[in-house]
């Protein structure tokens, strides 16, 4: 290599011919000096690498991404029977869905997790890692029970708490009877059925939001307490008026990612109760699996996709935009 | 080395907690060291380990001890707490029972494919965008990041429908480890946590090595990668830990018994196995997880932060 060679990575502004595209070299080789064309042929070689080291993702991301992204906009507004070819159907699919009395009951019942679980699975994570924040002693035990859930697979989460949920000898209501209280009968009453859910979700997963929570604690300057502390604040008002304020991006950020995940519930309704009872608990990615995997109607199934995707979409592109712009 | 690499954007932070040095909080130490302030801390300190412990260690306990009884004490009505014989026999039933060797090695091998795959075709690409930058670079990476944005379930259906018949080649993946590992490695969450790391490594570094001769693989290799450890760990635990958690997008793509995960096996034995069975399948499909966690306990929790959610 030559000692001279730039750099690829220094992005040369002042030498045209260089910042020039590769076509250039066969369009206009005459007019570019000697020097240059050495550098031209060195920058298509260092292209070719580039490209030699991203062509497994190119194709991964091509197949199994982007491709679909477009094969589920135009599947909803087609008929397949992988039989013939799909026949366009127009706007179709999404009559069938509003014609679907499911269609509504699925989006109250996910909107209702979603709901529930901001209050539960929102506040508790934030109030436990304010008080962890201020305990002294094993910390590392703390840490690590709140976080032992999240490492069990979903599945094994799912059928353990249906066990739990039993009314009969299950560990909830065997507990509550000891005591002397007659437990609901959680799972199987339309009026609690969702609410366990949102229970089982959040004991799943709030560990990661706590310890997530406790790391932006912990980055709070020591002195904005002291000097709240000194202006005569109270434990309440230093909570109020430095605490939150403090995390409130990561409050923020937390928040929309958990309506994203919130409503996208599955592995719990589908193993613990499969939409029912009186399909209280039939969510949009329920229905949605019933009508592509039951119903085998995929055209039906991806104009959901897509309205699904419609909603989330607004959350999750606020959500990376905050993201990437702090960091 | 003369140049120190970047460290990873939350070691810092995970670091500095972990020292148990007082930091200054919402209470002040001067309260603290006063009767009041001590009885106060030590009441709620006492609460939150019993609240705790019921809450996250009770209910494992509970499985851990549920698998151990027989099915007509898991029946009766007040419920004892401890089994009446403390017999492991059950672990070993339910392992025959439900063969759960088979499906154990089928999840480790879906989960060290994907793994394996995300690695190989995340880490080239991220340091062809961060290091080499060819032209239209910024857009394949807009264009990768901009499927952060898709809903995970909003892709089933048309992602199912091309593994059915993946373009090109006309081959089913249905019931192949390869469904799991092909989509799972068009991740383009990795390729940003890389490409930011990768950002960091000072370009003269590269360009030394460049001038004594390495070439683009060499590089990465020989030195981008050992400074690259950090983010390395936090991609592969997410890799891993995502594969064997999963559970819908295995449900739809391995079909056929012989290959299934743990979970979808788990799911698909719940309706006919005799619940002590069950339990202990939960119990045996835990430990994987549970021991790396305890083991890599440092590193998982490190990882927790690296997306970008940080204060």
């Amino acid at each position: 290599m030559s000692p001279t060679a730039r750099s690829t990575t220094t992005r040369s502004t002042t030498a045209a011919p260089v910042a020039a595209g590769p076509d250039t070299s066969a369009a206009a080789p005459r007019h570019v000096p000697a020097r240059s064309t050495g550098r031209l042929r060195r920058r298509v070689l260092d292209n070719l690498t580039a490209y030699g080291f991203l062509c497994a993702a190119l194709v991964v991301f091509a197949l199994f991404s982007w491709y679909p992204v477009i094969r589920g906009v135009l599947l909803s507004f087609q008929q397949v029977n992988f039989v013939t070819d799909p026949v366009w159907v127009g706007w179709q699919n999404f009559e069938t869905l509003f014609a679907d009395p499911l269609f509504g009951v699925a989006w109250r019942n996910t909107l209702l997790f979603t709901g529930l679980a901001l209050v539960i699975g929102f506040a508790v994570p934030f109030a436990v890692a304010v008080v962890l924040n201020e305990l002294r002693h094993v910390k590392a035990y703390f840490r690590m029970v709140v976080y032992l859930p999240v490492m069990l697979p979903p599945v094994v989460v799912a059928i353990l708490w249906k066990w739990f949920y039993d009314p009969g000898p299950g560990l909830f209501n065997s507990a509550l009877r000891a005591v002397g209280i007659s437990g609901p009968s959680w799972l199987n009453d339309t009026s609690t059925s969702m609410l366990s859910l949102v229970i089982v979700a959040t004991w799943a997963s709030m560990g990661s939001a706590t310890l997530i929570y406790l790391a932006a604690l912990q980055t709070i300057p020591g002195e904005l307490y002291e000097a709240a502390e000194l202006d005569g604040a109270n434990l309440w008002q230093r909570l109020r008026h430095v605490t939150v304020p403090q995390t409130r991006f990561v409050l923020l950020v937390m928040m929309l990612m958990q309506i994203v995940a919130t409503m996208q519930v599955f592995t719990e309704p589908y193993i613990m109760t499969g939409g029912g009872p009186e399909d209280s608990t039939v969510t949009v990615l329920l229905l949605l699996y019933r009508y592509a995997f039951v119903y085998n109607d995929f055209g039906t199934a991806s104009a959901m996709s897509l309205l699904l995707f419609v909603v989330l979409g607004a959350f999750s592109a606020l959500y990376l935009r905050l993201t990437r712009t702090r960091s | 080395m003369a140049v120190q690499p970047p460290p990873a954007p939350t070691a810092g932070r995970i670091r500095r907690s972990t020292a148990d040095r007082p930091v200054r909080t919402l209470l002040s130490p001067w309260t603290l060291e006063r009767t009041r302030g001590r009885l106060a801390y030590w009441a709620v300190f006492t609460l939150v380990f019993v609240l705790f412990t019921a809450a996250f260690v009770t209910p494992l306990i509970w499985m851990v001890l549920g698998a151990m009884k027989t099915a007509p004490e898991l029946a009766q009505l007040p419920q004892a707490v401890l089994p009446e014989r403390f017999d492991l026999g059950t672990y070993g039933e339910a392992w025959d029972f439900m063969e759960l060797a088979g499906y154990f090695r089928n999840t480790v091998v879906v989960a060290a494919g994907a793994w394996l795959l995300q690695l190989a075709v995340c880490v080239p690409a991220a340091y062809a965008l961060s290091k080499l930058r060819p032209i239209l670079g910024r857009w394949i990476l807009a264009l990768m990041l901009a499927t952060l944005m898709l809903p995970a379930s909003a892709l089933l259906v048309p992602t199912y429908l091309t593994i059915t018949d993946v373009p090109l080649v006309e081959v089913n993946l249905v019931n192949s480890p390869a469904a799991i590992w092909l989509p799972a490695a068009a991740n383009a969450f990795n390729i940003y946590l890389l490409k930011r790391f990768f950002d960091q490594i000072p370009t003269e570094l590269l360009d030394a090595a460049r001038i004594d001769g390495a070439g683009n693989v060499t590089t990465m290799v020989r030195i981008v990668l050992p400074l690259s450890r950090p983010i390395l760990a936090v991609v592969s635990i997410f890799a891993i830990v995502a594969a064997w958690k999963d559970f819908i997008w295995p449900l739809l793509v391995l079909q056929d018994p012989a290959v299934q995960t743990l979970s979808v096996a788990l799911q698909r034995f719940e309706q006919d196995t005799p619940i002590n069975l069950m339990l202990a399948g939960l119990v045996l499909a835990s430990i994987p997880m549970v021991a790396a966690f305890l083991v890599f306990q440092r590193q998982i929790l490190a990882g927790l932060t690296a997306g970008g959610v940080k204060g």
